[in-house]
């Protein structure tokens, strides 16, 4: 996917002015986040959850190739495959040639963040694989040819007249409106899909280093269908997602549905060990796990290294009241929100996506319902100095934020210059409460009036109370 | 009110660039109040500004030198309280972090840090004042709605104190929805995405606005300057106030954004 997170500020503009988008995203804030507030209240254990969460991440992500190392063992034990991607093109590489090496012509795909970060998608359509996306969203998306705009709701932004038009468009028949027929029909074109996949291709919600496992969590059940029905799965996971045992991968579980959509526990969760053993009844015969790294280790022991904790369940974009405004589309790339705001300048350079760090007015929010406490802001400021550093910061701001701290730096003269243009701006405002326009303050005054000084600065009437 | 038993506390008003130049009248509410819980009030004259601004801006450097300039000039003071959950937050929170290269100030930074207090969450926590009486004639009778600004909620835990307060002055608290939702201030956020901020900001406003109380108040000036800039260009009847004026009972000033006279 072409990155245009450069064109923020326009896309946020239009999607204000999307009466539709706002709709749905006001849902969202009513839906999924009073769910997680509901869901959070209701476990006494859950902040303590959330430190166990975070210690698992952070041990694990000392000890990063101890436990793939490991994982990679016990894969290969129970007659799988792993292979190792340095970057986007090794993993779409990878996927495609094991493709071709089964003669795969149909392809069932569920929802994966990491196959969008990768360009997974556009690259098998190239390639001349037929991929069908079996997670309802992600189909609806696929249809209109759009990005996801939230990363486990990936069609949020759509109605369902706009989903409506497009079933039909492309299955042909009757017009449906009503959110089950929609349903029922996206369900009765895909069960011929799953049945004819050559190739069914999953994320991964968590590697369990312990045992070779893969967990995937979905709510429709198409995970399930994707992996075991066609002979051949390729689970994509970029390199973080591993855990050390079963037990910290039910303790990470127990945070994500919470903190995604306020659900105690998705509606399906499977654990998933080597292919299809001589007395299974049914799974695939190659299984193959794909490791991504795509920048990751480069992470490891900078400001960064803390994103790398993200288990994608979304709660910082659902309580962003930036997010909620704009939608997922503005961000321009993979990954929206906080969390994309911190991830995307790795992924595609600062210089083409320094508007989305700044993108915050660090109400902390983000942090305080991530669920392994990553501290967001924090981390988006890391990408404010990045861009300071390298002198990316818009002219006229490097300016006025030298002059002031110029000033700042000199308290007598700060006391003097501060005094002085105050007594005018007051003098200026005579009897008036605010100014609706002034000279230098378009960015304020664009939208609102700038409440008048009193009179006199606070230091200055002190310094007379102490004289007299 | 009734000073705290240990009377003898020296605290060093940090004033906050934003009322200093367009709110003072905040900051003699500030010195009333601390004064009133027992506290001697001390105003350095060398402070300027916590450095918040080139912090969140990326500038560190200048961070850093404003940084120190906050730490020698008030390290001496048991206390030093700022009449904002931002700057608060900025001294408490993040000014150990600007000094992680020098251990020795990393150590004296942390020191202040601890020390450092939003006015209100102060009175309250640190001088244990449970209400503020000025007597039948002085209540304040009036409904307000409060607005939790967002740094002085996450990072200074300011919540209850504020409403604890002015209930005991008599006032009518309706609460808003999204009490604690941001009103897109956020320092230089306003001026560099101007149309989501006043998205937020309306937003905010329509939660206000729906809980009919003609009075709007917070503790912290940008937010206010905000919300009070955007409601004044909506020609809204609310009011807005700094909830240190409303407990220091000093109302003789216009409301945030008002005609004076």
């Amino acid at each position: 996917m072409q990155p245009s997170s450069l064109a923020f500020k326009d896309r946020a503009r239009a999607a204000m002015a999307d009466p539709q988008l706002q709709h749905s995203l006001d849902l969202l804030k009513h839906g999924w986040q009073a769910g997680r507030t509901r869901a959070a209240a209701a476990l006494p254990e859950f902040e303590a959850l959330r430190d166990e969460g975070r210690n698992i991440k952070d041990h694990v992500l000392g000890h990063l190739d101890l436990y793939l190392e490991a994982f990679e063992a016990r894969v290969v034990e129970a007659g799988g495959h792993v292979h190792w991607a340095r970057d986007a093109a090794e993993a779409r590489r990878i996927t495609l040639d094991i493709c071709r090496d089964v003669g795969a012509r149909s392809v069932t795909k569920s929802k994966s963040m990491i196959a969008e970060e990768i360009g997974l998608n556009e690259f098998l359509e190239v390639n001349g694989i037929d991929r069908v996306e079996t997670d309802l969203g992600e189909y609806i998306i696929q249809l209109a040819n759009e990005p996801p705009s939230h990363i486990i709701g990936p069609a949020i932004h759509k109605t369902i007249a706009e989903i409506s038009e497009l079933f039909q468009k492309n299955h042909g028949g009757e017009r449906i409106t009503e959110p089950a027929a929609l349903v029922a029909e996206a369900r009765r074109v895909m069960r011929q899909r799953y049945l004819d996949a050559d190739v069914g291709i999953t994320g991964a919600n968590f590697l369990v280093a312990e045992t070779g496992s893969i967990v995937t969590v979905t709510n429709e059940g198409n995970a399930e269908l994707t992996h075991g029905l066609p002979r051949t799965h390729i689970a994509i996971a970029s390199i973080e997602k591993i855990v050390p045992r079963l037990l910290d991968a039910f303790t990470l579980l127990r945070l994500l549905a919470r903190s995604a959509t306020g659900q105690d526990f998705s509606a399906y969760t499977t654990l998933l060990t080597g292919p299809k053993r001589p007395d299974d009844r049914d799974g695939p015969e190659n299984f193959h796990v794909v490791l991504v790294d795509n920048g990751r280790s480069a992470m490891l022991g900078t400001a960064l290294q803390e994103m790398l904790r993200c288990i994608r369940c979304g709660a910082c974009m659902n309580h962003c009241p930036v997010y909620l405004a704009t939608g997922g589309h503005a961000y321009g790339w993979v990954y929206p929100g906080p969390m994309g705001s911190v991830l995307t300048p790795g992924f595609i350079g600062i210089e083409k996506a320094h508007l989305l760090p700044n993108a915050s007015t660090f109400c902390g929010k983000c942090e305080e319902v991530c669920p392994v406490r990553i501290p967001l802001p924090k981390l988006m400021r890391h990408w404010r100095e990045v861009q300071f550093d390298q002198k990316l910061t818009p002219t006229t701001a490097r300016w006025g934020l030298g002059l002031w701290a110029a000033m700042a730096r000199r308290p007598a003269l700060y006391r003097f210059a501060t005094g002085t243009a105050i007594r005018l701006l007051g003098l200026w405002a005579g009897r008036r409460g605010a100014f609706a326009r002034l000279p230098l303050a378009g960015g304020w005054t664009g939208g609102r009036d700038l409440p008048a000084p009193q009179g006199r600065t606070f230091m200055a009437q002190w310094t007379r109370r102490k004289n007299r | 009110m009734t000073p705290a038993p240990d009377a003898a506390c020296n605290v060093a008003l940090f004033v906050t660039c934003l009322v200093d130049l367009f709110r003072p009248s905040v900051g003699m509410a500030a010195v009333r109040l601390l004064e009133e819980s027992g506290c001697t009030v001390h105003v350095p004259t060398a402070q300027t500004c916590c450095g918040q601004p080139a912090f969140n801006s990326g500038d560190r450097a200048t961070a850093r030198e404003l940084g120190l300039q906050v730490l020698e000039t008030f390290e001496t003071f048991d206390h030093v309280v700022a009449p904002s959950g931002s700057c608060a937050g900025m001294l408490r929170k993040h000014l150990p972090e600007l000094f992680e290269d020098d251990p020795a100030l990393q150590v004296r930074a942390r020191a202040l840090a601890a020390r450092c207090h939003e006015l209100v969450s102060f009175l309250v926590d640190i001088r244990g004042i449970e209400g503020i009486d000025r007597g039948e004639e002085n209540k304040l009778n009036l409904t307000l709605t409060y607005h939790d600004s967002c740094a002085g909620l996450r990072e200074m835990g300011v919540k209850e104190q504020p409403r604890k307060l002015l209930l005991s002055c008599g006032a009518d608290l309706v609460e808003m929805n999204e009490a604690e939702t941001c009103c897109g201030f956020g320092g230089t956020f306003c001026v560099k995405y101007p149309d989501i901020s006043l998205k937020m900001v309306d937003d905010k406003l329509r939660n206000v606005e729906a809980t009919g109380a003609p009075l709007l108040v917070a503790g912290d000036m940008g937010c206010l300057m905000n919300m009070a800039g955007r409601l004044s260009r909506l020609g809204s009847d609310v009011e807005v106030r700094h909830v240190a004026e409303l407990l220091a009972g000093e109302l003789a000033e216009p409301p945030i954004g008002r005609k004076k006279g």
